[in-house]
């Protein structure tokens, strides 16, 4: 049995954590310490680019979802909710920063110059991704959970081996950055991504978004620690921000970036947010969550936070009225995209499995591709 | 120039060398730095290249290959040693699902030229866990070059091969012929890494091994010799891809085939290998492909090992069966 003073000392060890919050739900400017510097930075003009970003990978989503439902996709990894998370993280990067995904990343792959059709080739079955990840610094969609955060900071160490940190110049000084979520903290590989990022003093930003569920488990079947102390004993100290508050993912993100990207070491974000679609689109949350948990959300809504905060800034109907019919548009080429792509050929199957020459897949390419002819010459013999 | 050198040694002469002709090559491991690692590969190899370039990793395997990864991406040329064979798998999820497979995820656009150095094998005494021979399970897996040099000459030129590819390679060191002695010609390379090589030519049989049997199966070629017959044996070299023309048109001037390795029998490299000489050579065939290997059993404790590994013996018995038909 537990005595009632060490009860004491895991409660108080195990205590919600301090969030940092920059807008209330209710879209209120509130002041957030060491952080309002960043935020400072940012004028009306710089806020309401970061709404249409979040209204626009929102809509990206929305297609993503409607085209799976038309059997236009195999599946869709839906971001809804997450949009405040993903878009105040990329916008706080810079282009020589690399960021590693999960395969959730489209707000991030937006702020790094990923066309939103790009995304689309690997839920519709074209490709396992196809992108080249050094073009936007943005690497392909991970699906094994948490196995990018190794990458990450394998790049990281690579960018520490290149001098590319520390220097004080802000073009050359770069991060890592590893995106994982909270189910994937408990995979060994985002432990080990910890111990070496602490063990070499890697210049890598672990982002966790704490979306809540892990398809079906919640958080608290991950750990009973709150994630942003997880980084601790490895020397990775981390910081809890409200992911559904843009300002607020910019501005920690921004700080912890500077500070890496300064040599001080890697350091652990956790945004907490919520997943309020599915987990993919094979998924059914009402199976494992309440309709209450989601309404309470929905009062969080991250878009919703940055409109009425732009609405008392003066931002005016009209203005948010162009985004949306950005968004219309922008979703008219998502799926006209998407319906155009023609299946690739049975030949790209044995394209790029090696960089250099393979007598087996040479031999298996040549085998196939003759017996695919002999149905073409039978027919044309009938 | 030629110089006589342990196939350790050659190894270390050959790392040093890519070493010398990239600075994007590095190494990273376990023990690999001061040490030189518990096989004394590496050794001196930090005192030389410095801590950046020799890097002693935390005890974590997957962790060391996947920061390989990023380092690939970051532009170097990893090499990595694993310290045991079967201390491999807890990396293997990241060699098979991101080593084998980024470049074709990226449609080419990212290359992984990743070493991974793994002592194989046993015979020399050890506790479990370090004495298997895994090569099959990572040749089944498309993306991955797959190779094992059995000679210290070899050894050098191989491991310079691999750091050159760009494609990710597993090195396959037979550790209990570390210590074996070879001639290293430095200046003339021989043969493709992926090249099966005839090392005796033989009329009556053909024989096919690679790494740490090879020396063994040399003694069966000889013990055969006098009584006789004439054993053609092949050094396979490079397991992904294998050099079937070289052991198919072998097989069809001495219409007998036997694969000898230490790995298990049962869906071994000798079993692809025969079944694609069938394929090939049926015709040709006076007796069915016999394999030897390894049994369908833990890796048995090292007071049992002389029975599980394949020795002058039973290579032999097989060589007599099929001679026999």
């Amino acid at each position: 049995m537990t005595s009632d003073l060490s009860a004491g000392a895991r409660a108080k060890r195990q205590a919600g954590p301090h969030m940092i919050q920059m807008l209330t739900p209710e879209g209120d400017r509130v002041s957030s310490g060491e952080y309002d510097v960043f935020a400072a930075e940012l004028d009306t003009k710089d806020l309401f680019g970061f709404y249409r970003d979040m209204v626009l990978v929102r809509r990206v989503d929305a297609e993503g979802n409607a085209l799976q439902r038309q059997g236009q996709l195999g599946l869709w990894a839906p971001l809804l909710g997450q949009e405040a998370a993903q878009i105040g993280l990329g916008r706080a990067l810079r282009s020589q920063d690399f960021v590693f995904p999960t395969y959730r990343e489209h707000g991030v792959a937006w702020t790094r110059g990923i066309d939103p059709t790009e995304l689309l080739g690997m839920f519709r079955g074209q490709s396992h991704g196809g992108w080249d990840p050094q073009a936007n610094r943005f690497h392909t969609y991970t699906i094994v959970i948490g196995s990018q955060v190794l990458h990450a900071t394998g790049y990281a160490m690579g960018i520490q081996m290149d001098g590319d940190v520390g220097t004080g110049d802000v073009d050359r000084d770069a991060i890592a950055v590893a995106c994982f979520g909270d189910g994937a903290s408990s995979q060994g590989d985002v432990s080990e991504g910890l111990t070496f990022a602490g063990a070499f003093n890697a210049p890598v930003l672990f982002y966790c978004q704490n979306n809540q569920w892990a398809i079906s488990e919640p958080t608290s079947v991950q750990t009973p620690v709150p994630l942003n102390q997880r980084g601790r004993g490895f020397g990775v100290p981390g910081i809890r921000v409200d992911g559904n508050d843009v300002l607020a993912t910019y501005a920690v993100a921004r700080a912890s970036a500077d500070s890496i990207r300064a040599g001080n070491g890697p350091l652990l974000i956790e945004a907490y947010t919520y997943r309020m679609g599915a987990h993919t689109t094979a998924d059914d949350p009402s199976k494992y969550r309440s309709d209450a948990e989601t309404e309470a959300w929905a009062a969080k809504d991250p878009i919703l936070r940055l409109r009425r905060f732009l609405e008392k800034e003066g931002i005016t109907s009209d203005e948010f009225a162009s985004v949306d019919a950005e968004a219309d548009q922008l979703a008219a080429r998502i799926r006209k995209t998407c319906v155009d792509m023609t299946p690739p050929s049975p030949e790209a199957m044995w394209e790029n499995v090696y960089s250099e020459p393979h007598a087996l897949v040479d031999e298996e390419r040549e085998t196939y591709l003759a017996y695919l002819d002999s149905f073409a010459d039978a027919e044309a013999n009938a | 120039m030629t110089t006589t050198m342990p196939l350790s040694k050659a190894i270390t002469a050959g790392l040093r060398k890519a070493m010398e002709d990239d600075d994007k090559v590095v190494l990273i491991g376990e023990d690999i730095g001061k040490l030189g690692g518990v096989f004394r590969v590496t050794e001196g190899l930090q005192k030389d290249f410095g801590e950046q370039r020799v890097i002693d990793a935390p005890l974590a395997e997957s962790g060391i290959v996947g920061t390989s990864i990023g380092m690939a991406i970051r532009g170097y040329r990893p090499v990595v040693e694993i310290q045991f064979d079967a201390f491999i798998f807890p990396a293997y999820d990241q060699i098979v699902t991101q080593v084998a497979k980024l470049h074709a995820r990226t449609h080419g656009h990212e290359s992984i030229p990743m070493v991974i150095r793994v002592p194989y094998g046993g015979g020399i005494g050890s506790p479990e866990h370090h004495s298997e021979s895994p090569e099959a399970v990572f040749a089944h897996h498309a993306g991955l070059r797959v190779i094992s040099p059995s000679t210290a000459h070899d050894a050098y030129w191989m491991i310079q091969d691999a750091i050159r590819s760009d494609d990710p390679v597993m090195f396959f060191e037979p550790k209990r012929r570390y210590w074996m002695r070879g001639d290293v010609d430095t200046a003339a390379r021989g043969a493709d890494t992926h090249a099966a090589q005839v090392v005796r030519e033989g009329t009556d049989l053909t024989l096919v091994s690679y790494g740490p049997l090879m020396p063994t199966a040399l003694d069966v070629v000889n013990a055969k010799a006098e009584e006789g017959a004439s054993v053609e044996l092949i050094d396979l070299r490079s397991l992904s891809p294998i050099d079937f023309d070289t052991i198919e048109a072998s097989v069809k001037r001495t219409g007998r085939l036997v694969v000898a390795h230490e790995a298990p029998v049962f869906l071994g490299l000798s079993s692809e290998i025969a079944a694609r000489i069938t394929e090939r050579c049926f015709f040709h065939l006076e007796a069915p492909a016999l394999r030897v290997g390894g049994f369908h059993t833990p890796y048995p404790p090292s007071k049992l090992e002389e029975h599980y590994l394949p020795d002058l013996d039973r290579i032999l018995d097989a060589v007599d069966r099929s001679l026999a038909f």
